[in-house]
């Protein structure tokens, strides 16, 4: 495959509201390979806004423009809805926060995984059943057969997400845009969920988008990170390397978190600067 | 001082960001709905008609053409013209004038049911809500029992026993539009009572009855002002039903309901006697429902 | 100044409180860790007199607790609760929200007790009267904080209190909570599911899975990763950030 997997260049999403225009994202540009790329940001920095922009699932009176927007060379601005239709699911996935709100609540866990297939393979439904037992058990769920049959409440949060994470890769997409998708586990959850996307990952040869409040996990986690403050992209850092970051934001959110070392002295607090709005 | 700067001043005042008076606070708050409010055509029409129906029944007096209940037969069923803008009567009553009065009589009764019913029902939903247990279950007993009456049936029953009469006909109304306010305000209460808010008023010590006036009470406000809006209209039909069936308004009181039932007989010819008095139900139902659409977009949480 | 001794909850056929027992001395900080599903937010609202479904023995400031909660119990200790927005009534104002405590009390000279309140948590008098929906998630839960210290009581209790808030201002918040206890010698009792925020503000901590104390141990020792239980082992490996290894070798417990 030749060429990036995304390219991102200006991109700006524009609400319209009694105030007049507000820009919550405002020129956001990065490309990405098949690699984990990680976007941090606190509420209200447009990380959400711009994963979703790349599936142009915006919500409604939300303007997107960008000077480039493509996936694996196919230009996404200017795509008809079918051709959204098309790339969305099956080579774009998401994966959200809450498996709560994001399942299905009436239709068994299994029986979703299988829609997820059939809605872009050709295939029959004992093929696409025997996919989302296949997928089931790829993101280690122990016993297939029966958490095929149950219904998202009757699933714990982890398991709910991992039934998600299959859905959503049972089509076996290119690229994967996970918005907060540990925020809601629990920690040992968390890792573990992780370590199963980690694997995944790897295995397909896939490109993951991990968007989080949580800098330290997804430098954890990622091969590289953009941080965002106020719609725009403040500093691009490789993960391995976050001690080195230089922007003052980036080391002021580094600084102000409380950790297991520290003392009991004060904790760091961020001073925000208004030039970080807006210098380049 | 100039024109332009006091309602620049008014403005800057009401959107201020900062209030600084709980009247202020409110003021800024009830303008920012009334603007919302403001733009929806629909909404505005709707108010406009409710207006309407008020202006008309305070200045009946100055914009008839003189005594609603003045009968002339010489002049009876005269199509309208210009002397008699709709028209006269089987008694030759003026039904303009007539159609002016009865809007009092239908403001009137509107507004007695509503006084009774919204708080009695707010008091006992929320009551029932929040305290659950034996005086839920005995509340919502109480509230079924009420809510198994037609209102017509009930009407009637009221009426054998104690006679026609505007009175009567309120009283028969009022007793069976309370309980689906009782039951709107039970579920939103059962709603609130679990959220951290109200966890955090009983932390401090506030008594249950305090809890439900001060806290609860004013959350299911919304939801009771708006359906309260869009069932005057109901209540406008049953009541003019009444004075249809001669139960409501006694003659020769110029009610919009007991006009269409003494103009059934002419309906083919004269056809203006139940008409117009038809055409005023029609658009207070309408101003009344338009409007309580606009309350509910306005007042709607999920949309703030 | 907190006695607590077998204190079991049970819900339907669960406990999710199971015989829990601990000390807190005045104006100590003690912290409770666990998952989502341990109970720890359940002992603090059995605590506080919210849930009334317990048994054991509670013992606080001296005096022997009952299901039921008298008015003056609500004086000397209340609470502050994880969400900022759903804590705060919607149609109440600042100033109302910190009015009330004081009426509900007959406590007078209500407009500088109201400043003071605001002062104390970092606000001013323009947040004064605003509504909830105009105020950030900081603002809210410093309103929320300032009104559980305006009665002036000797515990208070925190569940989860900056969880919900942006890393920068969850900083913010948690300085200003260890400023006041040590200002005016509260006791508190912390509730959250991250280790750091915990270790952070207390000086003792419990740790919680499925409703029983599966160790306690002081905060000191917690940070030199003298952890005696494994769940404890873990719950320290996983905080440190995702590690490939680490997430293989996690066990999931009960």
């Amino acid at each position: 495959m030749t060429g990036p997997l995304l390219e991102i260049a200006d991109l700006r999403v524009a609400f319209r509201s009694a105030r007049g225009i507000s820009e919550a994202v405002r020129g956001v540009g990065f490309t990405m390979g098949r690699e984990k790329l990680g976007i941090v940001g606190e509420s209200g920095s447009g990380k959400s806004l711009t994963g979703r922009s790349v599936l142009r699932l915006l919500p409604p009176g939300a303007m997107l423009s960008a000077r480039r927007l493509a996936f694996d060379g196919i230009d996404l601005l200017g795509a008809a809805p079918s051709a959204m239709r098309e790339l969305r699911g099956r080579r774009i996935a998401m994966v959200m926060q809450d498996p709560k709100f994001s399942l299905n609540p009436v239709m068994t866990v299994g029986h979703q995984i299988a829609e997820a297939y059939l809605a872009h393979k050709r295939a029959s439904a004992a093929e696409a059943r025997d996919k989302a037992l296949a997928m089931l058990e790829a993101v280690r769920i122990r016993d297939p057969q029966r958490v095929y049959g149950l219904y998202p409440h009757e699933v714990s949060g982890g398991m709910g997400q991992r039934a998600m994470i299959a859905m959503m890769l049972a089509p076996d997409p290119d690229l994967l845009i996970a918005d907060e998708p540990t925020s809601a586990l629990d920690v040992t959850v968390q890792m573990q969920v992780l370590a199963i996307l980690d694997d995944l990952v790897s295995e397909r040869g896939m490109g993951l988008i991990f968007i989080s409040h949580d800098l330290r996990l997804v430098a954890s986690f990622c091969d590289r990170v953009l941080v965002m403050y106020g719609g725009r992209v403040v500093e691009t850092v490789d993960a391995r390397r976050l001690g080195e970051a230089r922007h003052p934001y980036t080391r002021g959110l580094l600084a102000c978190l409380p950790t297991l070392e520290g003392g009991e002295g004060e904790l760091a607090t961020l001073q925000r600067d208004p030039a970080w709005l807006t210098a380049p | 001082m100039s024109e332009a700067a006091a309602p620049r001043e008014w403005r800057a005042w009401l959107t201020a960001e900062a209030p600084s008076s709980r009247l202020h606070a409110r003021s800024v708050r009830a303008y920012a709905t009334a603007r919302i409010f403001l733009r929806n055509p629909l909404a505005l029409a709707g108010l406009a008609l409710v207006v309407a129906l008020l202006a008309i029944a305070a200045a009946a007096p100055l914009l008839a053409h003189g005594d609603p209940v003045a009968q002339d037969l010489a002049r009876r069923l005269k199509p309208p013209s210009a002397a008699f803008w709709f028209g006269t009567d089987e008694l030759g009553r003026d039904i303009y004038t007539r159609i002016l009065y009865g809007a009092r009589i239908t403001l009137g009764i509107v507004s007695l049911v509503v006084v009774i019913v919204a708080p009695i029902g707010l008091l006992v939903g929320c009551v029932a809500g929040y305290l659950g247990g034996i005086a839920d279950v005995v509340l919502m007993r109480v509230t079924d029992v009420f809510l198994a009456f037609p209102r017509l049936i009930l009407a009637l029953a009221f009426v054998a026993a104690l006679g026609p009469g505007i009175e009567n006909a309120v009283i028969a109304i009022s007793l069976t539009a309370w309980p689906p306010y009782a039951r709107i305000a039970r579920a939103e209460t059962i709603v609130l009572r679990d959220s951290d808010f109200i966890s955090a008023a009983r932390l401090l010590g506030a008594s249950p009855g305090r809890i439900v006036l001060l806290h609860v009470m004013p959350l299911c406000l919304s939801s009771m002002i708006v359906r309260v809006t869009l069932d005057m209209a109901g209540i406008i039909l049953t009541a003019a039903g009444l004075g249809f069936l001669g139960l409501g308004a006694q003659p020769p009181s110029p009610e919009w309901g007991a006009m269409i039932s003494a103009g059934r007989k002419f309906i083919l010819d004269q056809w203006w006697v139940a008409a117009f008095p038809g055409l005023a139900i029609c658009l207070v139902s309408l101003g009344f429902n338009l409007l309580g659409d606009g309350l509910r977009d306005v007042l709607d949480p999920k949309q703030r | 100044m907190i006695e607590v001794d077998r204190l079991t909850v049970e819900f339907d056929e669960t406990r999710a409180v199971d015989a829990v027992s601990f000390r807190v001395e005045k104006g100590e900080a003690f912290g409770i860790v666990g998952e989502s599903g341990s109970g720890k937010s359940t002992v603090l609202r059995a605590l506080s007199g919210l849930n009334q479904h317990w048994s054991g023995g509670m013992v606080i400031d001296g005096e022997e607790q009952s299901q039921h909660r008298t008015r003056a119990f609500h004086r000397h200790l209340q609470m502050v609760f994880q969400d900022p927005y759903a804590s705060l009534h919607p149609r109440h104002t600042v100033d109302r929200a910190l009015a009330e405590p004081l009426r509900v009390h007959g406590v007078g000279d209500r407009e500088p007790r109201i400043l003071r309140a605001l002062r104390e948590v970092g606000l001013g008098p323009e947040h004064r009267f605003r509504y909830p929906h105009q105020l950030s998630g900081g603002q809210r839960q410093r309103v929320a904080i300032a009104r559980a210290l305006i009665l002036e009581p000797r515990v208070l209790l925190l569940d989860e209190p900056s969880s919900s808030l942006d890393v920068s201002v969850q900083a913010e918040i948690l300085n200003l909570l260890q400023r006041l206890r040590r200002e005016r010698t509260l006791t508190y009792v912390l509730v959250s599911h991250n280790l750091a925020v915990v270790a952070h503000l207390c000086s003792r901590v419990a740790v919680m899975n499925a409703g029983r104390f599966v160790e306690e141990l002081d905060v000191a020792a917690l940070r030199a990763r003298r952890t005696q239980h494994p769940y404890t082992a873990q719950l320290l490996r996983a905080s440190e950030g995702y590690d490939r290894a680490a997430a293989a070798a996690l066990v999931t417990f009960d």
